[in-house]
């Protein structure tokens, strides 16, 4: 070991990175190219669009239930301090809308949905079924990724609006049952607070989430290693990607829509 | 006909092809002979454009695949993998005639899921085999299905890739007698990489050996027995002596 191992080490690992994050650049755009150019496969695409976006309702629902309802305890006794527990219904509304929506949806389909496209795909790689699709006269980009990539852009936006309104709900049940709130002045003030802006940024930010759920589960699913361990680590590294993705994704676009 | 010349692969400092020189005359069936790892699925890969060669060429009737015009070159090849490689996700049928739903040779569904039945039956499933998936199949019928994939389209040059491997011998018979009649019958030229011996004489017009990245013998599977060839020798009578290093 010389001196400069380390560095060499540290070197390696900075070039690793950067080629990785150039692959994955290129498969984007590959990908997207393909979302526009013929042949199209609408069997594909709806079924892509059912396994992503309907069947991730049931979690997704869920899960913003509980947050929304949690969401609205929390800020009551936070409000407490200085007398404020009026902005219960408003803050709910907008913290879900704005970000516990959108990050919490598009953090449940990369849990659900990245897992299953990077396990989908790396079994068909390992198992030469993307090389039969290839003999077969078919783009495997075109055939298993542009449907993947377009069907988890449209649909987490549209899981975002119905987690957004589950959210929103599970707080306003909280807060009528549990912080005695008026249910008609719990909407009021949700429906008052609440802007176009707060919604629809939500939205957008979802529709980048669904891109990078898809993106990583079809990148590491095409890329994955040899048998049963190969496709165990894509479905793995596809699920960490997509979610810290996700995370730094959110902060970006939160810089973008709401930094003066 | 398919020309290989002086095709070379590399994977880093694994030298897999070092020069192989191959020619397919048009109709024939050439199985490609030789022991596990040496190359036989890339040189196969290769000419399918799965692989891309470092350098050499690969001509089917004197022209090289281009880019441009890969799915129409992709068209004429049919191909069975060793596994079977059927989708999964669909029906046997919809495996069978894959290529007749769609692109340049779609056909209406009615027309190609008859035509789907028709190739299940030339090889010996029923009917009612094209409504199960993949997964209901036993490995002998999956091998089949991906057989009649491989003939749906009638294209003019089938690859088969060890297509006995996992099968018990009298299943292997059957496969190899169904090889041998659909080349025949079809006219198609067949490129066969195997290393069970059995296989090799039934389907075979010619034989070549595969050994340390060239064409160890290329000839006639009449001359395949005679042949003093030292590296032929002792594959086909698997001795475990010879000039083939075997690790024990």
């Amino acid at each position: 070991m010389t001196l400069t191992s380390p560095l060499a080490a540290l070197g390696r690992q900075v070039l690793g990175a950067l080629a990785a994050i150039g692959q994955i650049t290129l498969f984007a755009l590959t990908g997207i190219s393909h979302i526009f150019r013929p042949p199209f496969y609408p069997r594909e695409f709806l079924n892509a669009l059912m396994q992503i976006g309907y069947y991730s309702l049931p979690v997704v629902g869920l899960t913003t239930l509980f947050t929304g309802g949690a969401l609205a305890l929390q800020i009551y006794a936070g409000g407490a301090r200085f007398s404020a527990e009026s902005v219960v219904p408003s803050i709910v509304a907008i913290g879900m809308a704005r970000e516990l929506g959108p990050v919490l949806g598009g953090l449940m389909v990369a849990a659900r949905v990245a897992s299953s496209i990077a396990a989908e795909i790396g079994t068909m790689k390992v198992t030469e079924q993307i090389d039969a699709l290839t003999t077969l006269s078919t783009n495997p980009m075109k055939y298993l990724v542009a449907p993947r990539l377009l069907a988890a852009t449209l649909a987490v936006p549209a899981l975002v609006a119905v987690g957004d309104s589950i959210g929103i709900m599970g707080g306003y049940l909280v807060g009528v049952t549990r912080l005695d709130f008026n249910a008609a002045t719990y909407l009021k003030n949700t429906r008052d607070f609440l802007e176009f802006w707060d919604v629809a940024s939500g939205l957008w930010k979802g529709a980048a989430f669904g891109f990078i759920v898809a993106l990583a589960g079809c990148y590491f699913g095409m890329n994955s290693g040899r048998g049963a361990q190969g496709v165990g680590k894509a479905t793995k590294t596809a699920v960490v990607t997509a979610s810290v993705l996700i995370l730094a994704a959110n902060y970006l676009l939160t810089e973008v829509f709401f930094s003066a | 006909m398919i020309e290989l010349r002086d095709v070379h692969k590399a994977f880093g400092a694994n030298t897999v092809l070092n020069g192989v020189d191959l020619t397919i005359p048009k109709g024939e069936s050439m199985v490609i002979i030789g022991g596990s790892g040496t190359g036989k699925s890339v040189l196969l890969k290769c000419v399918l454009g799965l692989v891309t060669p470092d350098s050499g060429q690969i001509l089917v009737d004197g022209k090289a695949a281009e880019r441009a015009s890969r799915d129409a070159f992709l068209a004429r090849f049919g191909m069975l993998f060793q596994g079977g490689a059927l989708f999964d996700s669909l029906p046997v049928w919809q495996n069978v005639a894959f290529r007749l739903l769609r692109g340049a040779q779609k056909r209406p569904k009615a027309e190609a899921r008859e035509i789907a039945v028709e190739k299940l039956r030339r090889v010996g499933l029923k009917p009612a085999v094209a409504d199960l998936f993949p997964a209901e199949l036993s490995g002998g019928m999956q091998k089949r299905v991906g057989l009649a994939r491989a003939i749906a389209a009638e294209p003019e040059i089938i690859f088969f890739d060890e297509p006995t491997t996992g099968l018990d011998p009298i299943m292997s018979g059957v496969i190899n007698e169904l090889i041998r009649e659909i080349v025949v019958e079809m006219g198609a030229t067949a490129m066969t990489i195997t290393h069970d011996m059995t296989s090799v004489r039934a389907i075979a017009d010619k034989v070549a050996m595969l050994h340390g990245g060239v064409i160890q013998w290329t000839g006639p599977v009449s001359e395949l027995d005679a042949t003093p060839d030292p590296y032929v020798q002792q594959f086909i009578h698997g001795r475990a002596e010879g000039p083939i290093e075997s690790v024990r």
